[in-house]
């Protein structure tokens, strides 16, 4: 059966093929019970009506037919004519009577978030995260419908168009979801690791964060606070703090979101109490269990939820470093019994240095 | 550092206080840095134990380091042939120990291997059995140790020793009986180290597995997957919390506030349901009231059912905590799940083949580490009570002999001296003479006690010489959690930013206000929420710990009573800081991270 459009409490196992990874992997933690910013998935069916009812898919098939993918210019040019065409085209009658309604369903004039959710994107194997679109603060459906189609035209920039070739992932066999997501008024957010990055140790967890909306701690604009909690006990056990000089913020009126200069006394304390560390660790570990792999968390604390409900997760992918790699074989036999312990006492820990 | 230079001083260079000159003559000629060996005990690096022996101790007490470091050698030696490792060398320096472990040569390590497998393995393979044995043992010697009472001399031998013809007199067993209790005690600080000398070599098997698998695992995560709650050491202060419930359960709660012991059990006694509380308190005295504030080690030490007052002081607090409707009881079964999950959560991220490895090595350290915590109350507690009890009973009986002016005057003698002082009692009684020792003793007892007396104005030496590139002995790092890192901390700990590392023992980061202790008569200063800062402290200070928030002592590894009791209790702390009982003062405000073992003064 066909559905445009799919709320994120709604999808199930057998739909993860139609709303990406991102919007899975949404879905799935909203019926895990992770507290997550409530929103809906525009399916690939959308996607597919807008190929096949528009006549883009000709077009579009016509275009890559003509691009020669080791050659800058052509693809350069291939990948813009491809968006154009986008552009250019209304999204089929029936797909934005359905995302207004879901979008007027969630609230008045409710500022959300339009992310990309590819079904290439997010596996283990085929990381290329920030080469789709995510527009912040959107405010009313006609701008909503407006950003779903510039996500679907971001599977065409030049980047990605070349990994897919690369990657022999194809072009138009990618499918391409959206996911429209109430906005968090985030007043901290940032990423967490349920692995050490740096050494793949997976008894930590590692988290970024800084003032404001997590964008710029992914992008690397601000360097983030740097806090590593011990996987088991739960304990912070370092703690690097930054100059968090800028921090992305909500401009209202002009619905959009804006970098503003943080001022001088918040800048260099930690962003995140103790507690609210430990928060965020519980909450990736919580996402490592439930997906049975190291996982890579975007949280933020939102400045509009009481005390206690104000942390949610906005996204969960698999790591896609540590996880690729064989597991180091750290010795090839263990001595158990007494000769475990003759070696033990022969070489004991605190002398290896 | 410059090679000629050693990074610790000279044994050889350390001159006594002033007033404590001659305090040789109060030791073993055996224990004693002789000068004519200097140049070779230069050459060994000593470290100073005073996780046991924080305070100079007087000649008698002089057994306890005698007893303990040798029997401990001997089953690393003797018994058990510990492939790398035998006894703990020991000398005695301005009223201080110092240690150096005695290696065993690399090329003799190989060929004792076979011998340990076999010595060491039975114990092993039969710990519940031998361990049941044990107990047996060290309660026999607790039997006969009660039993012997020491008795004044009689004006003449009963009749009835005449007439049975008996053919001996009233010293015989004056004389027989201290050889006893010596002997015993003797036997059971050997039985002391018979199980635990094993019991940490299968703890670090587990711990260097571990670390292995997980080189950032924290020390205190492995020692919780082992660490058993419901210890043998933890029970006298588990008794009074259920003393401390059962008085207001039954109504007598408020009647035993206040007054002396002696007012306040008279005073529950006339309650209704005051004799069902009575006797509930007479049953737990009997064994574990035979506990001590300090650590076993000392005859001055304070034993709980020789001092009521000291429970009774415990039992008030937690009658006001139960009134206030708090929980003191230890969460047991969420204590047990706890290490459950933190076992489980590390199996979980290892290979298959580690998996089973790490079960058997759990396994293992899990059955035999019981007995690293409660052999502390079989021998520290109960067996050190009674012989310090039996003790302090001779010289006071000698004392009102007149052979010394005070009642502790006996422990101003060594253990052979006191031999001498017994025939000498017996001698004279015979011959009808006079004693010697009330003319003797007097003049010479003041004259050490002020030796030992200067000899505690001087704080020990961290160690002494060079230490070796790394410390490779096991229970060096084990027990007294003394390895490379921690040795550089003793040295380095001179910095300017105020910051103090030591061991990381028990996990948690707090701020607050720092309470310097230093001995256990001081304990009752302690203030709500304070932070305990000690040279050392014992197990049996646990009732303070529902007081404090945290611990920072100056000396003691992941296995020190400290970092034991503070994880059972859940309180961070920092072990092994050197020295923060002297950079810290009553009053700082301070902050101990017992996740990375740093202590930093705030103001």
């Amino acid at each position: 059966m066909t559905a445009f459009a799919l709320p994120f409490e709604k999808i199930g196992k057998k739909d993860h093929a139609r709303v990406g990874g991102k919007c899975a992997s949404l879905g799935e933690m909203t019926q895990a019970g992770v507290a997550v910013p409530t929103g809906f998935a525009v399916t690939t069916d959308a996607y597919l009506a807008m190929l096949d009812e528009t006549g883009l898919r000709a077009k579009i098939e016509a275009q890559l037919a003509s691009t020669k993918f080791d050659d800058v210019v052509s693809l350069d040019r291939s990948a813009q004519a491809i968006q154009i065409r986008f552009r250019s085209h209304k999204l089929p009658a029936q797909v934005e009577t359905v995302i207004r309604d879901y979008y007027n369903a969630m609230g008045d004039a409710l500022p959300v978030a339009v992310r990309s959710s590819a079904t290439a994107e997010d596996l283990p194997d085929a990381s290329f995260a920030g080469q789709q679109d995510t527009y912040l603060w959107v405010v009313g459906a006609d701008t909503v419908i407006e950003h779903v189609r510039d996500c679907w035209a971001s599977l065409f920039t030049a980047r990605a168009m070349k990994y897919r070739h690369d990657n022999n992932l194809g072009q138009i066999e990618v499918l391409m979801s959206v996911a429209v997501q109430k906005m968090v008024n985030a007043k901290t957010a940032g990423v967490a690791m349920t692995l050490d990055p740096l050494t793949g140790d997976r008894t930590r967890i590692v988290i970024d964060a800084s003032y404001g909306l997590g964008e710029l701690v992914v992008s690397g604009i601000v360097t983030p606070d740097n806090f590593t909690v011990e996987k088991v006990l739960m304990e912070v056990i370092d703690r690097k703090i930054s100059d968090k000089h800028i921090e992305l913020v909500p401009d209202v009126v002009a619905a959009t979101t804006v970098e503003r200069e943080v001022e001088a006394a918040r800048r260099d304390v930690p962003c995140l109490t103790d507690a609210q560390v430990i928060d965020v660790a519980k909450l990736a570990k919580a996402l490592e269990r439930q997906n049975k792999c190291p996982q890579d968390v975007e949280w933020a604390f939102d400045a509009d939820l009481p005390e206690g409900e104000n942390l949610v997760a906005l996204q969960s992918r698999p790591e896609t470093v540590w996880s690729q790699k064989p597991a180091e074989p750290i010795k090839t036999s263990f001595s158990t019994g007494m000769m475990g312990m003759v070696g033990a006492l022969n070489n004991p820990v605190g002398s290896k240095k | 550092m410059d090679a000629t230079t050693p990074m610790f001083p000279s044994a050889y260079d350390l001159k006594a206080p002033a007033g404590a000159e001659g305090w040789e003559d109060l030791y073993p000629y055996y224990l004693k840095f002789q000068p004519a060996l200097r140049e070779k005990e230069d050459q060994k690096f000593w470290f100073c134990d005073s996780q046991h022996w924080p305070n100079p101790f007087k000649p008698f007490d002089a057994m306890t380091v005698e007893f303990a470091v040798k029997c401990l050698g001997q089953y690393n030696t003797r018994h058990y042939l510990v492939p790398p490792a035998n006894g703990v060398d020991y000398r005695i320096h301005n009223g201080y120990v110092y240690m150096s472990p005695i290696g065993v040569s690399p090329e003799k390590i190989e060929a004792r291997i076979p011998q340990f497998m076999e010595r060491a393995g039975h114990y092993f393979q039969n710990w519940p059995t031998l361990l049941e044995n044990w107990h047996k043992k060290v309660k026999a010697n607790i039997d006969e140790m009660e039993a012997i009472e020491f008795e004044k001399l009689p004006e003449v031998v009963p009749v009835d020793w005449v007439k049975d013809g008996v053919g001996l007199d009233n010293t015989t067993a004056l004389t027989e009986n201290y050889d006893r209790m010596i002997q015993l005690i003797y036997r059971t600080w050997q039985y002391h180290f018979e199980f635990l000398n094993l019991g940490y070599a299968a703890y670090l098997d587990f711990f260097g597995f571990m670390k292995e698998q997980f080189p950032t695992i924290p020390d205190q995560a492995i020692a919780k997957m082992v660490q058993g709650h419901d210890s043998d050491l933890f029970r006298p202060d588990d008794e009074l919390k259920k003393l401390a419930r059962l008085a207001v359960e039954l109504g007598v709660a408020d009647a035993l506030k206040d007054g002396s012991v002696d007012d306040a059990l008279a005073a529950a006694g006339d309650q209704e349901g005051g004799a069902k509380w009575i006797a509930a308190w007479e049953a737990a005295k009997d064994p574990w009231f035979n506990y001590t504030t300090g650590n076993g080690f000392y005859s001055t030490d304070q034993y709980w059912n020789e001092n009521l007052h000291i429970p009774m002081g415990y039992l008030r607090d937690y009658i006001v905590r139960v009134q206030a409707g708090e929980t003191i009881e230890r969460p047991m079964e969420a204590l047990h799940a706890e290490r459950d999950r933190i076992a489980s959560e590390y199996q979980e991220m290892m290979s298959p083949e580690a998996a089973e490895a790490f079960q058997g090595k759990l396994g293992l350290a899990r059955t035999v580490y019981p007995y690293v915590e409660d052999h502390n109350f079989y021998i520290e507690h109960w067996s050190m009570g009674v012989f310090w009890k039996k003790m302090r009973a001779l010289s006071k009986l000698l004392h009102e002999e007149g052979f010394w002016p005070t009642e502790d005057g006996m422990f101003y003698l060594d253990r052979n001296e006191v031999r001498d002082v017994i025939f000498d009692y017996g001698n004279a009684w015979a011959t009808g003479g006079d004693w010697a020792g009330p003319t003797y003793w007097p003049a010479e007892i003041e004259r050490r006690r002020g030796i030992i007396d200067a000899l505690a104005t001087q704080a020990p030496q961290p160690a002494l010489n060079n230490p070796p590139e790394v410390i490779t002995e096991p229970f060096t790092i084990m027990l007294w959690g003394i390895t490379s890192d921690s040795i550089k901390n003793w040295i380095g700990g001179d910095d300017d930013s105020g910051d103090m590392v030591g061991m990381a023992a028990s996990p948690g980061t707090v701020e607050g206000i720092a309470r310097v202790i230093r001995s256990p008569e001081k304990l009752g200063e302690i203030q709500q929420g304070e932070i305990l800062v000690a040279p050392v402290t014992a197990p049996s200070w646990a009732p303070v710990f529902g007081k404090i928030q945290a611990t920072v002592t100056d000396i003691g590894g992941m296995m020190s009573h400290a970092a034991i009791v503070c994880r059972e209790y859940g309180l961070p702390a920092v072990t092994g800081t050197g020295s923060a009982s002297s950079k810290i003062k009553t009053g700082d405000r301070i902050r101990v991270d017992g996740n990375t073992g740093k202590v930093t003064i705030l103001s």
